[in-house]
């Protein structure tokens, strides 16, 4: 009698091998995963908590890092304080503690430098994440396809990765950071202090040699809807417009 | 396998319990999804196509869709992004009254759905006869918002909420199960979130 073979699960253990606290309310957290996981920069995972009686709460999470970083993955997970899942991880996981996790999830929010540029990326808050781990990708791609990322954040303490990227822009290689900040005044002479809008997203798309192939816009509900209407504003074709929301 | 210090959770009470699909959480809100940017469709410029292959069998516009017979439907969504919304009310015309108008018996066992801003969702036809679907036209007896997908959805809330395609402006019989847009970017082909047809991967 010949068993039928058991299908493998998708979900697998990851293990976490570094915390480090990004923002006031944002924590990264790096995942050793314990099969092969090969993934595309803007792809997510889920995540999978489970309690003694078998009650299980899951999420959606970026990758914030670059297929080619090695070193297991990055998460980069904003504390929601009515939450399930992101209050755990801020307060009770730790180095060490394994997690199941499924993917790389996702299949049109990505971005390889195969594919091409300019791509103006467009994030608010914890929404650059996918978009950062492009950012990362190009860089460790050592290429010259030109990116523009527009951030948006509360204030200057909340930008995320923000060394890192302020560090890639003063490469002047191809990658443009503009920051707005929305509730504090600008600090370089490059960026703003308002909300996102057609002007802005019009003098982002100048910025680059010519006009973008593609637009990834990324954040709350509310950001993104406005992010993807100021982009129309500024006359880039719907069809170029690539968005995730998240939340409410 | 358990997970070291996770015990409290957001546990639905036990009433409501069996109403929420596996890895699913109870939602108050209506989160919003979608690919890319929010379609503003004009009614004036609406209409909804019944085509059989690249062929139209019938064309509504506007006015002639909402003069067809409309149901409601108050129903639990899941949303493969893992949340549930219990009890959301609709009101639009049936898929069974859609073709009684264009006098045809379904053609295939397999449909298209298809949105104006060019997304589409696979759905075997008869998931979408029978009174479990519509074209949705308002919800909370309200013209749906664009952002909901207005001013009309697929509503087909027994499969994973993104088959209830948005700006629906058409059903495409085909001959065999062709994948829709998340369906060629890794989507389950049927996506019943009671057997958690998430990806393509699960069975």
């Amino acid at each position: 009698m010949s068993a039928e073979p058991r299908p493998q699960s998708p979900w697998q253990t990851a293990t976490i091998t570094r915390i480090e606290k990004r923002t006031p309310r944002v924590t990264s957290f790096w995942f050793q995963p314990s099969r092969p996981f090969v993934h595309e920069a803007g792809q997510h995972v889920d995540v999978r908590l489970t309690a003694p009686d078998g009650y299980q709460a899951r999420r959606s999470y970026s990758i914030a890092s670059a297929p080619e970083a090695g070193a297991g993955i990055e998460l980069a997970i904003e504390r929601l304080d009515d939450g399930e899942v992101s209050p755990f991880f801020h307060d009770v996981a730790a180095v060490g503690d394994e997690i199941e996790l499924r993917g790389p999830l996702g299949g049109h929010f990505i971005w390889q430098v195969d594919d091409g540029g300019p791509i103006l990326l467009v994030g608010g808050g914890s929404g650059v994440v996918p978009l950062m781990a492009m950012v990362r990708h190009r860089t460790l791609s050592n290429t010259a396809v030109p990116v523009a990322l527009v951030f948006s954040a509360r204030v200057w303490d909340e930008v995320i990765f923000r060394d890192e990227l302020i560090g890639l822009d003063d490469r002047r290689d191809g990658f443009d950071l503009v920051l707005t900040l929305t509730r504090e005044p600008a600090r370089r002479p490059s960026d703003y202090s308002r909300r996102i809008d057609a002007r802005m997203m019009m003098q982002a798309i100048e910025r680059l040699p010519k006009p973008p192939r593609l637009a990834y816009v990324c954040g709350s509900n509310t950001f993104v809807s406005a992010a993807a209407e100021a982009l129309i504003e500024a006359d880039m074709p719907a069809s170029l417009i690539r968005t995730e929301r998240y939340g409410v | 396998m358990v997970t070291r210090g996770f015990f409290s959770g957001r546990r639905p009470p036990t009433d409501t319990d069996a109403r929420i699909p596996p890895g699913q959480y109870l939602e108050q809100g209506f989160p919003v999804l979608s690919a890319g940017p929010t379609p503003r469709v004009r009614t004036e410029d609406w209409s909804f196509t019944l085509k059989h292959g690249p062929k139209p069998i019938k064309k509504w516009n506007w006015a002639e869709f909402n003069a067809l017979p409309q149901s409601k439907m108050t129903r639990d969504i899941h949303c493969v992004t893992a949340w549930t919304k219990f009890n959301t009310p609709w009101q639009g015309v049936m898929i069974d009254d859609i073709l009684a108008d264009a006098g045809i018996e379904p053609p295939t066992a397999y449909t298209l759905a298809l949105s104006f801003d060019g997304y589409s969702t696979n759905v075997p036809t008869k998931d979408l006869v029978t009174g479990k679907a519509m074209v949705a036209l308002l919800y909370e007896g309200k013209p749906i918002t664009s952002d909901h997908g207005g001013p009309a959805r697929l509503l087909v809330p027994h499969l994973y909420f993104w088959k209830s395609a948005k700006w629906v402006n058409g059903l495409q019989f085909t001959g065999r199960d062709e994948p829709g847009f998340w369906e060629l970017r890794g989507y389950h082909m049927y996506g019943d979130p009671w057997r958690e047809q998430r990806y393509s991967s699960d069975r």
